[in-house]
């Protein structure tokens, strides 16, 4: 909405370099300075060093600094064109505000680098170390340093503020280079897992250096698949897509089916040919689908902010325990049978149901951030009496339930020690959680749910049950997060209070809001890049060295998400017209379709007065 | 039609009649706790209370005062908090979630001045100078944290639906806890040893307090007072309690909104500030994790008190505090639940939820503009 329109003499043409927004440009400059320094303090130069993207060119670390004087050099010039206006012709304006904005960065570097050499301050800043120097300067002394990040902020500046300027294939030969070689590395671990899978060990060896990232060739080999594929391929799957799209009727659900069979066919086939490690992985991020498409009813759907949600992952999880355990709290009585995992599983749904039942209820007429709260309560007190001494002899307290055992399907026994077993458990209750999201959201109650998300007055007054609806909500919720639970349960072998806390919610929150609120695609691909790549709060992902780093990177993705794009990567139509409604009726009043009437409907922000 | 609307009917009082057994059921189990434990404090071995937990022994006259003193200390500081939560709840109305972590700003801000101040030898030498110094940096740490963040994360989001803020906000405060995490590194971080002096014991009336839950009541009752002048008896306060009201017409009365939400914030993360630094004297041992549970419970001690009430968030979290650290002992207790030191956070929030569902607007009643009410 920063489309503020800068009063200069000639609008539609290229202004002089000088002719600069100069505020706006030291600001920016200031702030990558900033944003290099803290980054450089995080230890993240230090930190993920020892990951590589191309050996030995390349780390992480590096590329960890690099990309933002890039970033912002781009972004300090970039304008949002709304309808009804007219982009500015791009020229040396723009690499001069890049340039700037790069070598301010470069400077803050600079600067920290001398910091670091004349003062101690590791009392409070723990990374405040000579490893940082040393990372910093190369080695090679401070001057040396110093010149180095002006130099290179001067020109990734320039390079960020050069991408407005040339011309379009330019801008996607380069970066499909830079995505592809990216992918290549963080995805370096499923790659070599699936080229030895089958017989192609030599392309893996090709490719990437023995300890880890690209070899040189590799790199030059990936970029060069990359860009061939931006200029040739592109539209080939853009054709495809677009000639799918426009399918109708018998063809269009043969269609649907081959896609869906061929999805099938890679769930089925694809961790035979990974490894242990992946498989893991896999495991891992199907249990956060799970727990996502749950939270996805409440959240997406319902528009219901449940921070307590883990509590139910926790109901799911200690029930199966106690059920199938021999090691549970002493306190049960002798009677109580040590039950098959499916036995437990129909328990599970009922104390899941129950416990929906019984948190929604109370707080179901409250307002919306209350109840988050109020939730968010719920779950730390369920978690605080699992740990409590007072039920510990039904839940173990700290120790937790162990001994776990997996699940036992007469020829072959579901266990964590086989993750690919695991996934196999996770995707079939993942398939059903799909198909039960994807029904429920084109029935009645979906159509319900989404009502009341927009507007709960206006839901009722249409003669929608809001309370039993939201109830339904809780409850659908619930139990999609307790098989989560019980797989878990099963999958690690023992339950503690620990695995269950708030940070879970967040997460799987963020997970859904990164993905697209209500949209099941949006939540499986959230699940599969965040938990997949960054990891899930105990568990790592693909960049293992992330793990000091991936809370922060959530926090600030979700923060990032919010303001710019609160409707997530893979959005869901209906929400994404809600929340940009504004926008929507701006760009129809300017183009003169909505009659002035509509105008206070505008808000105080969107004031572009038409020129 | 009409058989839909007697379903629909009967299935609202089903709700209603759960929640009506529950208000019943926690009352039931809060008078009952109490009685049992008066009962017992007469006589351990009267039958009623013998018989439902005879391990129970009850509370010395020593015990009971120490844990009133220490419940107020806490809920003080509590009442700090919860003025920021309130405040911006009746402005904005929305709950700034990274408030706790405002306060944590400040803790942090203290345990690394004071400790700063502890080498150099003043914090010994002259500690009254030194505390307030320290307080004085945590103030302007955590005001200029609540401002920051208001401009970058909050003020873009004006007029958005209601839980996008929030949703923001809870990205906001992961975001500072792993921003302390990253630089200051994960461990749990210690102030210096208070000067003897302090930690005796003194007679105040009735009381014998240890001298520095004296100086947290001290503090806090000071900055209760100057922000009480600041909102009742200045321009600056009867400008928020205006746009507090109702912003379109404070603007239209020529205050600039924008502002006074600001002032909100800031005056807001100046009260988290102290109660950082009141944190760091109580505890003497900050995390990047201390700003969670007591944000959640300065919030419920908003709600307490009634949102948007200033009074009533310090009186909230008077209550909140108390009732922390006594009701484990006598309100749990008597029923035999055993551990109950454990359940001190799950307490607070059962009286968050307690409150909400017999009297949603509060023990001093909430004041909030019309559209806030919802």
């Amino acid at each position: 909405m920063s489309a503020t329109m800068e009063p200069t003499s000639d609008l539609l043409g290229a202004r002089g370099p000088l002719d600069q927004d100069w505020r706006k440009v030291i600001n920016y400059g200031l702030l990558t300075a900033l944003v290099l320094m803290f980054i450089s303090l995080a230890n993240m130069p230090v930190g993920l060093d020892s990951r590589k993207i191309i050996e030995p060119l390349l780390s992480m670390g590096y590329i960890s600094l690099l990309w933002v004087p890039a970033a912002l050099g781009y972004a300090v010039t970039s304008e949002k064109v709304l309808e009804g206006m007219v982009a500015h012709k791009k020229g040396a304006r723009e690499l001069v505000a890049g340039l700037i904005v790069g070598l301010i960065g470069g400077g803050g570097l600079g600067l920290l680098i001398v910091l670091i050499d004349n003062f101690d301050l590791r009392d409070p800043l723990v990374n405040w170390s000579p490893q940082l120097l040393a990372l910093l300067t190369f080695d090679e002394g401070i001057g040396y340093g110093v010149g180095f990040w002006l130099m290179a902020g001067a020109a990734l500046g320039l390079f960020g503020g050069a991408a407005h300027v040339v011309s379009a294939t330019v801008r996607k030969v380069v970066a499909a280079a830079i995505l592809w070689i990216l992918a290549f590395s963080v995805f370096e671990t499923v790659i070599s897992d699936i080229s030895e899978g089958i017989q192609l060990e030599w392309l893996a060896d090709e490719l990437y250096y023995v300890r880890g990232g690209l070899s040189q060739q590799g790199a030059v080999g990936v970029a060069v698949v990359g860009i061939l594929f931006a200029l040739f391929g592109r539209e080939h799957v853009r054709e495809a897509k677009q000639s799918f799209q426009s399918l109708e009727g018998e063809k269009r659900t043969r269609a649907n089916a081959i896609m869906l069979g061929s999805c099938v066919v890679a769930t089925i086939v694809l961790p035979m040919v990974l490894g242990r490690i992946t498989n893991e992985l896999l495991a891992n991020v199907g249990l956060f689908v799970l727990l996502a498409l749950g939270l996805n009813i409440v959240v997406g759907l319902a528009g219901i902010l449940d921070l307590g949600y883990v509590a139910f992952f926790a109901v799911g999880g200690y029930t199966t325990a106690i059920l199938t355990s021999s090691n549970r709290g002493e306190s049960w009585p002798d009677w109580m049978p040590h039950t098959h995992w499916f036995v437990a599983l129909i328990v599970v749904v009922v104390f899941a149901a129950l416990s929906g039942l019984f948190i929604g209820a109370p707080v179901i007429r409250m307002r919306g951030d209350y109840l988050a709260i109020v939730t968010l309560g719920f779950g730390e007190i369920i978690r605080l009496l699992f740990l409590s001494d007072w039920l510990g002899g039904f839940t173990g307290g700290a120790q937790g339930v162990t001994n776990i055992p997996g699940v036992d399907l007469g020829f072959v026994e579901v266990k964590g020690t086989d993750p690919r077993a695991i996934f196999y458990l996770v995707a079939v209750f993942c398939a059903f959680a799909i198909y039960v999201s994807w029904r429920l959201e084109k029935s009645r109650i979906g159509r319900a749910w989404m009502a009341i998300r927009e507007d709960e007055s206006v839901a009722e007054a249409m003669g929608i049950n809001t309370v039993n609806a939201k109830l339904l909500a809780f409850v659908v919720g619930a139990v999609l997060a307790a098989f989560s639970g019980a797989i878990f349960a099963a999958k690690v072998g023992s339950v503690f209070p620990t695995s269950f806390i708030i940070l879970v919610s967040i997460v799987i929150l963020v997970v859904v809001i990164v993905g697209g609120m209500g949209n099941i695609y949006g939540v499986i691909a959230g699940a599969a890049v965040l938990i997949g790549v960054l990891g899930g709060p105990k568990q790592p992902g693909l960049l293992a060295e992330f793990s000091e780093f991936k809370l922060l990177i959530y926090g600030a993705l979700l923060i990032w998400m919010m303001l710019k794009r609160p409707e997530g990567l893979v959005p869901n139509v209906r929400r994404s017209r809600e929340l940009h409604q504004e926008e929507f009726l701006q760009d129809a009043w300017l183009k003169g379709h909505v009659d002035t009437d509509d105008q206070d409907e505008l808000g105080d922000e969107g004031g572009v007065a038409p020129a | 039609m009409t058989t839909a609307m007697r379903h629909k009917a009967a299935q609202k009082t089903g709700v209603d009649q759960f929640l009506t057994f529950l208000r019943v059921v926690l009352s039931f189990f809060i008078i009952t706790g109490l009685v049992m434990f008066v009962l017992q404090q007469i006589n351990p071995d009267n039958p009623i209370a013998a018989r439902i937990n005879p391990d129970a022994t009850g509370l010395t006259a020593d015990q009971f005062e120490g844990l009133v003193i220490s419940g107020l200390s806490q809920g003080a500081m509590y009442g700090l908090i919860a003025l920021g939560y309130s405040m911006v709840y009746g402005v904005l109305g929305f709950i700034n979630f990274a408030h706790g972590e405002v306060f944590m700003v400040g803790a942090m801000t203290g345990m690394i001045v004071s400790n700063k101040l502890d080498e150099a030898g003043a914090w010994e030498s002259n500690f009254l100078l030194s505390l307030l110094f320290i307080i004085v940096v945590a103030i302007v740490c955590s005001t200029a944290t609540a401002v920051i963040m208001e401009r970058v994360a909050y003020r873009p989001l004006r007029g958005a639906p209601r839980l996008i803020p929030l949703i923001t906000s809870i990205g906001v405060s992961f975001l500072i806890q792993n921003i302390s995490v990253v630089l200051l590194g994960p461990g749990a971080k210690s102030y210096p040893t208070l000067p003897d002096w302090l930690a005796d014991k003194r007679s105040i009336l009735f009381f014998e307090i240890e001298g520095t839950k004296i100086m947290v009541l001290v503090v806090a009752a000071i900055s209760m007072a100057g922000l009480w002048f600041l909102v009742e008896r200045t321009k600056t306060g009867k400008a928020m309690r205006a746009v507090a009201e109702d912003k379109e017409i404070a603007s239209l009365m020529g205050i600039d909104v924008n502002k006074t939400i600001v002032t909100t914030f800031a005056v807001g993360g100046a009260m988290a500030g102290v109660a950082g630094i009141l944190w760091g004297i109580l505890f003497r041992s900050v995390i990047h994790t201390t700003g969670f549970l007591p944000g959640i419970k300065a919030f419920s001690a908003a709600v307490v008190g009634g949102i948007g009430n200033l009074g009533g968030a310090m009186a909230g979290g008077l209550s909140l505090g108390s009732a922390e650290s006594l009701a484990p002992l006598m309100v749990l207790e008597p029923w035999g639940i055993g551990g109950v030191s454990q359940l001190k956070d799950a307490v607070a929030f059962l009286v968050l939820i307690f409150v909400l569902l017999v009297r949603p607007t509060g023990l001093f009643g909430e004041r909030l503009s019309s559209e806030d009410r919802a």
